[in-house]
């Protein structure tokens, strides 16, 4: 049906080569093939964003993107943004404000959210609700996380000022 | 003291990291096969022919096992047996027809759609006068429970009104889907590891499945990612289907649905239709209603009869009914079968006597909270000095008492008329509402509504014997504690309000205290995480098993001591006796080297509730919990759309086992029952098949969806019942505080059209919200 392909990519700082199923999506290859399962499968069309890792900087959503299609990038999950403490206010923010309540959404949703701090300008909360909207979550109501994310914004800009 | 403190979720450093595992994650061992079912591509009818040899001679599958494949009907019901695992006469559409067994979740699912199938095709019942003019119901007849002669009081009433509203199901929508695992034993032993709300009846289902007894089979369940209902019944297949694969082939075997699968399989919220007839008087006291619902329940009884009676149970809210008639008819048609979710039938019975107080109070043009406080039960009684009511008897107040449900359950600790006034205030309703009248006569085409709406719900199971629950507690002869109990945790943070019951039993911190995966073979018989009622029971049951194990310590130290047992004193991580003072795990330590033991065991059932559901008669509920919303919301006249503005809620935990966790299931239960009746709509086509089962064209409120300004209070007051640390339970009632939203709408539409009662049905879909307007604006 379908051939094999081999690629190489940066995950989570390590050089990585694998061969895989063509069509498989990226999240599928790093939840079943690398083992990496921090990021769900929510919904698998490209909507609840349960699935959001980073690709070359980015917030992507791995069940929309082909493995293939990584090839030759560098490619980071929730573990490797642990390891490296890239976004550990975050996660301490999103702790300690109870921004989590299944905690199925959260990897993704703290990738996107890491996304906006890398990027912007300090965020009002009003972008912070437009830029999470991507990313369903179907326990919290979202307060606590836009909190959370505030907190962490407000202390980035004032830490880089 | 770690109870009332306002503690994250327990596994929130484990969600952060992504190293908190789910069904899916659990690394799977060799040879593991997964599981996807053929589903019928017909709503009712029958299977003429069936070919499967395509199916098995798809890449990597391994067998396909049909009906008469397993090894007997392997019923998936979880009350009236009505459920086969596999079937070739079709209930509805999507239901599974064969199993395909794979060696991977792909292979599976592909193949599970090429099986050739010739179906004798009948016309399904799906609407509601389908299933009236077949007669197509679970039970004899409707439910009908009565009090006082309605027909009369309706005839003596001074004003009247007659509506109806039609309100859509839902769908849970649980981010994790339907999972499940079961791993091969010895000895023809199984254990299955599934996301599930009800480990027993997982346990149950199999052993039945299987022909074992219970002590075959063990289930587990460390987490789900979400529940909210869609977790009691609707995994039994999933775990029968692995377990029966696993007992034939001795490999591994896990079924998991995608995201499609789950929403056309699984039942959903029940959808209902109200109509209603009211009796008032000038100030919109009711004198009498009569309620008739419609459910829709699907193919299958499933949980429908409690879901309905809870309807019933909730027609009155938080009003008094002086008379009232409700009539419940329960309809089978050709659909998923509905299911539980979060608030079991009680939002649907809100929602009707909701909507009756906004109809009569437009019928009267007055303010809907006005109209809504003219008919709430009587509060308790003030006693005390200067009250005049210290003594009761004759020179009490001489009204008739106002405070007994349509079922004869009197309603205590009202805390509503409190309540409302100080949200009102916070919230500053009347100065809002004045202000909203003002900017929409500037307005042509935006229109802003506001409505206070308040939720009483009943907490209890109504099968009074599943208010029950056990818990294990060890103590380790190093302190630590190991805590088990029959709840299970969905994201709610059971499992941290326990540790903190358990943890101030002892009086040490929390990090004493390791919680662990609900297990069948742990804990026994348990109930279902639901009704709201998991820290409730557990938190007692485990209550229970520390005062036997503190107790026992205490005794053991108090002899060693020389003092009574009650005088030894657990607090802040040590024990205190006699002159001795010891840290907690000295304490354990010594007890155990004085042979004592440390482990026990712990039971609770409510007291005090019976309850006759035919008459419609008893105390169902050991208590009620209350809550209480002021929404404000903008519509636009022209597309129809319409927007959450601020959002103002007070809701009564009791005395809070954990004020964040629980402020966290306030705002989470409001946001999903606004996206109930605002935006998230099932609709099913002439063929019986649900169009909207993708969450492509299935929309739940996402953050921008939810109102920018929303402040959240809890009424912290303590529970005047015996619950856990005098706590209430907090799962299911402030879902209905989304009803103000719709009740907001509602109001927005009114000034709209004045002059025409807007008889908004839900969801309030810009589609439904632009129609309603048409309607209004025909006359
Ligand atoms: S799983 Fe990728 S967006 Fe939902
Ligand atoms: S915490 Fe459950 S989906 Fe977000």
């Amino acid at each position: 049906m379908t051939g094999t392909i081999t690629i190489s990519l940066h995950l989570n700082g390590e050089a990585v080569t694998a061969t895989l199923p063509a069509r498989m999506s990226l999240v599928d290859f790093l939840r079943e093939t690398m083992g990496l399962t921090g990021a769900h499968v929510g919904c698998a069309h490209g909507v609840c964003g349960a699935c959001t890792v980073r690709v070359d900087g980015a917030a992507v959503r791995g069940c929309l993107m082909l493995a293939a299609q990584a090839d030759g990038a560098t490619v980071d999950t929730i573990e490797g943004l642990t390891d490296t403490g890239a976004i550990a206010d975050l996660q301490d923010a999103f702790h300690r404000h109870n921004a989590v309540q299944c905690g199925y959404c959260s990897p993704g949703m703290l990738i996107t959210a890491a996304d906006l701090l890398d990027r912007a300008t300090l965020p009002d909360r009003a972008e912070i609700r437009d830029h999470i909207s991507g990313n369903y979550c179907r326990c919290t109501g979202y307060q606590a996380i836009v909190d959370a994310i505030s907190e962490v914004a407000t202390a980035r800009t004032k830490g880089a000022a | 003291m770690t109870l009332g403190k306002p503690l994250p979720h327990d596994s929130a450093p484990l969600h952060v990291t992504g190293q908190a595992r789910y069904v899916d994650d659990i690394p799977l061992p060799a040879h593991a096969l997964h599981l996807a079912f053929g589903k019928a591509t017909i709503a009712k009818g029958r299977v003429t022919a069936i070919d499967l040899d395509p199916v098995r001679a798809a890449p990597g599958v391994v067998m396909v096992l049909g009906p008469a494949d397993l090894p007997g009907d392997c019923d998936t019901s979880p009350s009236a047996h009505d459920e086969p695992l596999l079937s070739d006469q079709v209930h509805f559409h999507g239901q599974p027809l064969f199993l395909v067994v794979a060696d991977s979740h792909l292979a599976a699912r592909r193949a599970a759609t090429i099986a050739r199938v010739t179906y004798e095709t009948e016309t399904p019942i799906l609407t509601i006068e389908d299933a009236l003019a077949a007669n197509a119901r679970f039970e004899d007849g409707p439910r009908i429970w009565t009090r006082g002669d309605v027909a009369a009081a309706l005839a003596a009433a001074p004003h009247h009104l007659e509506g109806r509203i039609e309100m859509g199901g839902q769908e849970h929508f649980y981010l994790e889907g339907q999972a499940a695992l079961a791993l091969p034993g010895e000895g023809g032993e199984v254990h299955v590891i599934a996301s599930t709300q009800h480990p027993t009846e997982v346990q149950h289902k199999v052993a039945h499945a299987l022909h074992v007894p219970m002590h075959k089979v063990r289930v587990e369940c460390r987490r789900m990612g979400g529940g909210f209902g869609g977790k009691e019944s609707q995994g039994n297949a999933l775990a029968i289907a692995c377990a029966v694969v696993a007992a034939q082939t001795g490999r591994p075997a896990k079924m998991r649905y995608d995201r499609d699968d789950d929403m056309i399989l699984t039942g959903k919220r029940h959808d209902f239709r109200i109509d209603y007839r009211a009796g008032f008087d000038a100030t919109g006291r009711l004198t009498a209603v009569d309620f008739i619902h419609y459910t829709r329940c699907g193919w299958s009884q499933d949980l429908s009869l409690p879901v309905a009676d809870r309807a019933m149970l909730h027609a009155d809210n938080a009003y008094f009914l002086p008379a009232v008639r409700i009539e419940s008819h329960r309809l089978r048609t050709n659909m998923a079968s509905a299911t539980a979710f979060r608030g079991f039938g009680g939002p649907q019975g809100v929602l009707g006597i909701e909507r009756v107080l906004d109809h009569v109070a437009h019928h009267l043009g007055l303010d809907p909270l006005a109209v809504r406080r003219a008919n709430y039960y009587d509060g308790p009684a003030p006693s005390g000095p200067g009250t005049g009511a210290r003594y009761g008897g004759p020179h009490s107040p001489s009204s008739p008492a106002r405070n007994t449900t349509p079922y004869g359950q009197t309603v205590t600790g009202f805390a509503l008329h409190d309540m409302t006034d100080a949200l009102a205030q916070s919230a500053d309703y009347a100065a809002r509402r004045a202000a909203i009248r003002d900017w929409n006569a500037d307005q042509p085409i935006l229109k802003r509504g506001i409505a206070l709406t308040p939720v009483k719900f009943g907490i209890s199971f109504t099968l009074t014997h599943l208010n029950q629950a056990g818990a294990l507690v060890h103590v380790y002869q190093d302190g630590s504690i190991h805590l088990n109990h029959g709840g299970t945790e969905m994201g709610q943070g059971l499992n941290q309000k326990v540790a903190q019951v358990a943890a101030d039993a002892f009086g040490v911190g929390i990090d004493a205290v390791q919680i662990t995966a609900t297990d069948t073979a742990k804990v026994p018989n348990t109930s279902a995480t639901a009704a709201s009622s998991g820290s409730d029971l557990n938190g007692m049951a485990v209550l229970a098993a520390c005062d036997t194990i503190r107790g026992r310590i205490a005794a053991c130290l108090a002899e060693l001591h020389q003092c009574a047992p009650d005088q030894v004193r657990f607090a802040d991580g040590h024990v205190k006796a006699g002159g001795a003072d010891m840290s907690f795990a000295e304490a354990a330590l010594t007890a155990y080297q004085n042979r004592v033991s440390l482990s026990a065991t712990g039971f609770y059932k409510t007291p005090d509730i019976s309850w006759d559901r035919i008459k419609g008669q008893g105390k169902p509920f050991y208590y009620f919990a209350y809550g209480a919303a002021v929404t404000e919301v903008v519509i636009d006249t022209l597309t129809g759309e319409n927007r959450l503005l601020r959002a103002d809620i007070l809701h009564d935990s009791g005395a809070s086992l954990n004020p964040a966790l629980d402020i966290g299931q306030v705002e989470g239960g409001y946001v999903q029952g606004a996206g109930w009746l605002t935006m998230e709509e099932l609709v099913w086509d002439d063929a019986g098949r649900l169009r909207t089962h993708a969450p492509a064209t299935y929309k739940i409120p996402a953050t921008s969806d939810t109102p920018p300004v929303f402040n959240v209070a809890l009424w912290d007051r303590a529970n005047p019942e015996a619950t856990v640390r005098r706590s209430k339970a907090v799962g299911e009632p402030p879902f209905m505080l989304g009803i103000s939203a719709l009740m907001a709408i509602s109001d927005a539409l009114a000034q709209a059209c004045p002059g025409v009662y807007p008889a908004l049905d839900a969801p309030a879909t810009p589609e439904r919200v632009l129609m309603t307007l048409r309607r209004m604006r025909a006359g």
